[in-house]
This record gives structure tokens, sequence and C-alpha cells, in this order.
């Protein structure tokens, strides 16, 4: 898989990054380089093979079904500037 | 004077002949005169440091005694929250952030009595090997031995002051890919990585869930092995964490006769004759001590090992840095434009350049059309690279290798790396790293008066037979 300039740009759209002109002169040959090694992989037969998303198999555990102390509304918003009225503030959706 | 163990700091705290407000003011002189020069803290915590000596002082005046760490000093890896502490993971897209909570971890150590002292440098999120990856205005922390030279990283600022001081301390570092084991090689101090699901990750700012692993550093086996203890162990805040007694292993002897240790052939080909010669020796002074030492091979892990883990690394580094979008904590910008035009902008100005990367890389082998070949592939070949160590572990107790391929390079050799040279460094800490198998970076003598250090590892939950181990080479290369 090679990776180009319009693959990137669309990539980076899905990260919510904006990359300057020197960020894609400078990523794009060293992402090339990089996923070229990555294709190493290529010549290994998983077929058979589970995927391992945890490197221990684990079990689930459940915690008591009881109400614990959780953050206030103030705590939940004491490191933002943007907030109004009890509530977080964003940037305009629609 | 060398600097007492943990154990007889707290012996001597306890008999009132250490001041715990006294010491604790030594050593945060030595970090406010050292930090300049080195870099080691991103923060420190004097005001909290100052606040938590006193009322431990308070408290052994009224004859009570916390605990295992009665007035030792700690210091803390900034990707570990800190309640009221700023805590950055070492990132400007944090700038400001305050927890309001304790990671499992901190809350673990102020029960034994610890005092914070500060929060310590690293790479950005974790994305590095030499801490010269640090975030956005973050300075790069320097070698002690060595200004020139690097700490190692990603847990750089941690093996640096560790290395340096000569007072009682002991840190918390993180691991996903070797980066407790690498600075404490290039520093020269010992760095112990458990069993990944040991140490409650609650509280941690994750890099890769699958990976990360809290861990310790201290300038002794025993120290670090003390710390691990502590920290270890369940906890109902992450469900990831392992239900398994942790055992007492700190207090270990370091009888290992009998022990069959397996010497990696394909890592250790891979590094410089010189640090193989270091280590060579401190493996020969191991069979002296009538362990069984013989000749491994991982020949998949080490093949395939580098490519799968920053895959599978950077897949869920670019989901877990999808939630910085300067609304809720850290980095804020004016409210302008529209959702996304926002979050981009504070994105794009807060993530330095190799966070960029790696989110960059994650998000494309996530993409539709890409997941399979890449993200799911590498997950897969994870399953073949964890049976070929269990198939290694029915014939040898522990694995040895060098931590690194190298002694700690110079800055100016660093900056000559491509992106791909800086990942193949990992070569040796990679394997164990993406198995989540404990491993120990003791050092094993040096090479251009740096410090070399000698990685051993365990199957899982086998942390005991590594304290054993460790400190065996402790004392054979003494």
């Amino acid at each position: 898989m090679k990776i180009d300039k319009e693959l990137l740009l669309k990539v980076a759209e899905n990260a919510r990054l904006e990359l300057s002109q020197r960020e894609i002169k400078e990523f794009l040959p060293q992402l090339r380089e990089i996923l070229e090694s990555f294709s190493k992989l290529d010549v290994l037969d998983v077929s058979q093979e589970k995927p391992s998303f945890q490197p221990l198999p684990l079990k689930n555990v459940f915690r008591d079904d009881k109400v614990e102390k959780c953050l206030s509304q103030k705590e939940a918003l004491s490191n933002t500037k943007h907030k109004k009225d009890g509530y977080f503030l964003g940037p305009k959706v629609v | 004077m060398p600097a007492l163990s943990i154990g007889e700091f707290v012996k001597q705290v306890k008999m009132e002949k250490i001041d715990v407000l006294e010491n604790t003011h030594l050593i945060l002189d030595e970090i406010k005169s050292s930090n300049e020069e080195f870099s080691h803290f991103n923060l420190i915590a004097e005001e909290f440091a100052l606040q938590q000596a006193n009322e431990i002082e308070a408290e052994i005046k009224t004859g009570r005694h916390r605990g295992r760490l009665l007035g030792v000093p700690i210091s803390v890896k900034d990707c570990v929250c800190v309640k009221g502490i700023e805590s950055k993971a070492g990132s400007k897209i944090l700038s400001g952030y305050k927890p309001t909570f304790d990671a499992t971890v901190i809350e673990r150590l102020k029960v034994e009595g610890a005092i914070i002292i500060g929060k310590t440098s690293q790479d950005e999120f974790g994305f590095g090997s030499f801490s010269v990856n640090t975030g956005i205005g973050f300075p790069v922390p320097k070698n002690p031995l060595d200004k020139n030279r690097s700490c190692g990283g990603s847990s750089g600022g941690s093996a640096g002051f560790t290395a340096l001081t000569n007072l009682t301390h002991a840190s918390i570092a993180e691991s996903t890919g070797g980066s407790i084991a690498c600075p404490a090689s290039f520093c020269g101090v010992v760095g112990f990585t458990p069993t990944y699901g040991r140490v409650s990750r609650y509280g941690l700012i994750d890099y890769a869930n699958s990976l990360d692993k809290i861990g310790t550093m201290g300038k002794s086996v025993e120290d670090a092995a003390l710390l691990l203890e502590i920290i270890a162990g369940p906890d109902t805040k992450d469900s990831t964490s392992l239900q398994n007694a942790i055992g007492e292993y700190s207090n270990a002897d370091s009888n290992i006769r009998g022990i069959k240790i397996g010497v990696v052939k394909e890592l250790n080909e891979k590094c410089d004759e010189s640090i193989r010669q270091v280590t060579g020796e401190a493996i020969m002074k191991l069979r002296k001590e009538e362990a069984e030492v013989v000749d491994v091979s991982l020949p998949l892990n080490s093949t395939y090992g580098m490519a799968a883990y920053y895959l599978i690394s950077m897949s869920e580094a670019s989901t877990n840095l999808a939630r910085y979008c300067g609304m809720r904590y850290g980095l804020h910008q004016k409210l302008q434009g529209s959702f996304n035009q926002y979050f981009t902008r504070v994105r794009s100005s807060g993530f330095g350049k190799e966070a960029k990367r790696r989110i960059l890389l994650g998000t494309f082998a996530r993409m539709s059309g890409f997941r399979d070949a890449y993200y799911l592939k590498a997950m897969k070949v994870r399953t073949k690279l964890i049976n070929e160590f269990k198939e290694v572990f029915k014939k040898v107790d522990l694995l040895v290798h060098p931590t690194m391929p190298i002694v700690a390079p110079k800055f100016d050799e660093i900056a000559k790396l491509t992106p791909l040279q800086n990942y193949a460094m990992d070569l040796c800490t990679i394997p164990a790293n993406l198995a989540g198998l404990p491993h120990i970076s003791v050092n094993a003598g040096s090479s251009k008066k740096m410090p070399v250090g000698l990685m051993l590892t365990a199957d899982h939950l086998q942390e005991q037979k590594l304290v054993r181990a460790a400190k065996a080479v402790e004392e054979v290369v003494k």
C-alpha cells in the first residue's frame, strides 16, 4: 500500500488534524517508509489465529451494584474555561 | 555516601533518626538546583510535598506510623494523575490539567506514607525511546552521567533523577513498549515492568490500553520491587487489572542455583559488540552462581515483533488521543467556528510532531478498507508471538539479553535518525512488552563509561523469579 498526499489528507481529516505544507512534505516519505516496513507481516499466515486484543486472557469482573461517590458538577467542570450555567460550553454543532 | 535503601530509610524515620520534613527540603533543594541543567521534572510539587511531610511528621510525633514508605520521596511520571497537581503526560494539549482524583497507584503510595515530590519528564504521551519527543514547550531531560546524552525514554526524567540523586528515592514509571527498561538501562538504575494487568491503570493517561503498564524505578532491585509490591494488586476501577495474589518478593534472596536462563540468540546478535561483551560477562557470572544458562531462539518475535507492536500501539494511541479536543480540560482556545473546525485547530496546535505521526498512522491502520490488513492482522500476529514465548517458557525459567542495543546515544546522533530508525532501537524491549510479560532491567556494567542494562524476562505473573535473578546480577557485577 503506497500512501499518497490525497490519502494522507483524508487520514488527517479523520483524525481532526490540519497539516501544514511543511508537515505534509516531511510526513509523507516517513509514513511511506514506516508502512513499507509494516508490510513485513504480509508473509505470515494468521488465518488460523484469533486476535489477541489483550496479552492475557481476562475474566469479566463485575463491581457490586451500589451507589458510590462520584465527581460533583463543580469538580467535573473545574478543568474547563468553557462553561455556562453548570454545563460544558462547546463549539457550534449546526 | 550511597543512598539508604527504602527499608533502611523507613526504619530510621521510625526511630526518629531521620527528620522527614528536613529530608524533604533536602531533596526538593536538589531538584530545584539540578532541574535547570537536567530537566528531569516537568513539575516540582514543592508546596504539596512539604504539606505531606508536615502531616507525616505530625503523625510520627503522636506515635502513628503510616507504612512501608514512611517519608520516602517518590517522583511520578507525568502521565500518572495526581489529584490537584498538574498532570500533562508531557503534552501541551494537557496544559493546565489538574486531575480531580488520584490514580490508584497514587492512592496506594499515600496510604503507605510516601511523599510525592513532582512529575517527571517524558516523551509526549510516551511516544519515544530517547525522551527527545517531548511536547511543544517541554525541555528534554539530560543523562546525569553525560549531559550530551539521552536519559532514554519514555520515562526519561524518572530514570535520570533516580540516577542523579544520592538521597533515598524511587519513581513511578510507565512502559508501553520498553519505556521503563530503556531509560533504566541508559541511566544505570533498575527498571521493573510488571505483568500486564498487575498494576491498575486507573488514572494513567493512556497511550495504548492493551500495552500500558505502570511500573517502578529504583537505585536497587529491592527498592524497585518493594514499590511494585505496594502498587500492584486488583482494582475494581480497572476492569483489566488481574485478580491474582501479588506475593511478597522484595525480600526474596538472590539464590539462583538451578534456575534455567535462556539467552535469546536473535536479540543478542543485534546488539553492539561492546554491549554484548558487558552482558555476556554478567551472564557468565550467573553461571558461576550455578544458574543453568542455555541458548534459546525467538525467531518470530525478533522478526515481526516491531511491526506488530507499532501497528497495535499506534492504532490504540490514535483512539485514545481522540479525546483531546479543547473542551473539557487541557488546552483551550477561543470557541470559534464549527465543532470540527474548533477541535482540529486545538489538536493541530497542541500535539507535537511524533504524536501527529502516530495519530496519522494509527488512524490509517484502523480505517475501513485497511483495518483487516493492518490493525487486525497485527492483533493476530500478536497471538503467534505470545505462543512462541509460551513454548520457550516450557524450557526455561527466564530469558536474558541486553536491554538496549547501544549505550545512551548523544543528542546529535539521535537527531540524524529517521522515525523508523528510532523505532528500531526498541527491538529488544518490544517482544516482552507486546506479550505483557514482566521484565526487569538491571545494570550489568558499563561501556564507554556509560551504563549497560541487562534485561530479564519471565512468564506472566512470575515477578518473584525476576527479583531473585536480578538481585543475583546486582551482586555479581558489584
